[in-house]
């Protein structure tokens, strides 16, 4: 019962990204007349300083945080893993430098280089991809560095290496299979983070620039006409927190299910 | 210990200067002519000229990367290209502020955590645990440059209770401070409980409370000091991003620091400045870590002893 609510919260958020474009929607129509409007019928969330639809912006800036977030899960998880199963199996020097690298990628804070980064590659839905992966690839390769440290001496892994298996076809075939439930459960919360740091980079204008949408340049926008239209900003705070919320329950349900223990730690950005 | 000591400043030292490097090459992503990007193409030639002189970027890269060292190891850090100070001088300015904003958040969240995860883990699945992970799974869902301008709507605006930015003010901190340390506190809370439901279950509790102890004894005395250890550790883990969560709520609150101060300079493309920031929050960072592994060692007596062996 406890996922219907969090998977429907999902569903909805990757149906707007999806085939938000398809609807009749018009985030970037100005219309004076209704600058600042509250919620009402026909505007069920009311107008921005421009008059343009909330609602219809929101579907937008759905779309833009679903696009970082699945880019930024596929490419940090595709990098992470490979390195740091890679740097575990080989073992000897490539494991040390690794750990090296990963060391010196985790002596920065969360989210800090992700915000230098994308100041200094410039605004954009690309950088913020690029700026996030870089930072997010490390707790991948930590992880699968673990675990395949831990798997390589089992006792399949020394049949089929007696068997003549090749190194690529042992570490796919052999060990990944075992490696994804935790794998699984970091890329869920890795969501959650990427959602905010999305979110937190375009409302400090490093990420999508005007007219496109994301909630976090919602947020930034509607601050200067909080007293007047508190609507611009909890809509899309509501919308982010709802997100953020169903993701972390998921992977909460994720881990009871597949029985990871303290495979990850939840971070927060 | 003193082996561990050894081994701790060693790797943190290789860390700090991949880390400098690192920062040293983050004003090479500057698509196209960083010169150009910094001052503006309607820039003369001369004063492009001068800048790229000043900030080294004539020379070869491995000579460069001396150079910044060398600064860095003389304090150096260069001149704001925007108001031409001394950067280590503004960031002498702007460090008391972060440094500030930190402590108290550091010290809300254990304030929080401590009471609400220890709460829960002794009512487990009852309603202060219900309540108490509810709070924490709301705390890390809540990103601080939303719950900012929240607490600014109800607490400055609508009740007038508090400044509504800036540092000057009296009760200027609350604000930041709540917004900040929510989030730590909802992660440390979930650990406090998890932490210590693991000691709970020990043989040893069972036998302190078999022989007659109150259940508060037994939390405190035998449970409490055990379970410190992995909450000391994620403390130190979550400074980082306590650090980090600084830049975005110091720039929601106008705090002078150095968070802020690295939002302003992308703004206006002073990317020396940028560096700075990204390094200076990077350092203590690595500080804080390297020393929470010391004191992590000190306090359990297996890695103290264990260490020298």
């Amino acid at each position: 019962m406890r996922i219907y609510l969090p998977a429907g919260i999902l569903l909805l958020w990757c149906l707007m990204a999806l085939f938000g474009p398809l609807l009749p929607l018009e985030p970037n129509r100005i219309d004076l007349p209704h600058i600042l409007n509250g919620p009402g019928v026909g505007q069920w969330l009311g107008a921005d300083d421009l008059g343009r639809s909330v609602l219809d912006r929101l579907v937008m800036g759905a779309r833009t945080s679903f696009t970082v977030a699945l880019g930024v899960v596929c490419i940090s998880s595709l990098i992470g893993i490979l390195a740091g199963a890679f740097a575990a199996y080989v073992g000897g020097m490539v494991d040390l430098l690794l750990v090296r690298v990963i060391d010196i990628f985790l002596a920065f804070p969360g989210i800090l280089l992700a915000i230098a980064l994308a100041g200094v590659m410039g605004p954009g839905v690309d950088n913020v991809i690029i700026a996030l992966s870089v930072v997010g690839w490390v707790g991948y390769a930590r992880l699968a560095r673990a675990q395949v440290l831990s798997l390589k001496y089992r006792d399949h892994v020394t049949a089929a290496i007696a068997l003549g298996t090749g190194h690529l076809r042992i570490v796919v075939r052999h060990l990944l299979p075992l490696m994804a439930a935790p794998l699984i459960i970091e890329a869920t919360f890795g969501v959650a983070s990427i959602v905010i740091a999305e979110a937190g980079l375009s409302f400090l204008g490093l990420g999508v620039q005007p007219p496109e949408a994301s909630w976090g340049s919602m947020i930034r926008d509607g601050t200067r006409y909080m007293l007047v239209a508190p609507h611009l900003v909890l809509a899309p705070g509501i919308a982010i927190l709802l997100v953020v919320l169903a993701v972390n329950l998921l992977g909460d349900y994720l881990r009871d299910w597949l029985d990871v223990r303290g495979a990850t730690e939840q971070k927060s950005w | 210990m003193g082996n561990l000591l050894l081994t701790r400043l060693i790797s943190a030292a290789l860390v700090v200067v991949g880390v400098v490097c690192l920062v040293f090459f983050l004003i090479h992503l500057v698509p196209g002519d960083p010169v150009e990007v910094m001052l503006g193409e309607s820039a003369r030639p001369a004063d492009r000229e001068a800048l790229r002189t000043a900030l080294g970027l004539n020379q070869p890269l491995a000579a460069q990367l001396m150079h910044y060292f060398s600064g860095l190891l003389r304090l150096d850090l260069g001149e704001s290209l925007h108001s031409q100070r001394p950067i280590i001088d503004i960031l002498a300015e702007r460090l008391p502020a972060t440094l500030e904003l930190a402590a108290l958040s550091l010290l809300l969240a254990v304030a929080l955590a401590l009471p609400l995860g220890i709460l829960a883990a002794l009512h487990k699945d009852r309603g202060w645990d219900v309540g108490a992970m509810s709070f924490s799974l709301l705390g890390v869902s809540i990103p601080n440059f939303w719950m900012g301008p929240m607490l600014i709507l109800l607490f400055s605006l609508w009740l007038g209770w508090t400044p509504v930015s800036g540092r000057d003010a009296a009760g200027s901190f609350i604000l930041p401070t709540i917004t900040l340390g929510t989030a730590l506190a909802a992660i440390l809370a979930r650990m406090v409980r998890s932490s210590l439901l693991e000691v709970l279950s020990e043989d040893y509790i069972r036998t302190a409370r078999a022989k007659g102890l109150s259940m508060g004894a037994v939390v405190w005395q035998h449970a409490l000091p055990n379970a410190w250890l992995p909450v000391v550790t994620l403390l130190g883990l979550q400074l980082g991003a306590l650090l980090g969560g600084a830049v975005i709520t110091e720039t929601v609150f106008s705090w002078p620091g150095i968070g802020s101060l690295l939002v302003e300079s992308i703004q206006k493309r002073d990317y020396p400045v940028v560096q700075a920031c990204v390094l200076v929050i990077s350092l203590i960072y690595v500080l804080v870590n390297t020393l929470t592994d010391l004191v992590y060692a000190w306090i359990d007596p297996r890695i103290r002893l264990g260490a020298d062996q």
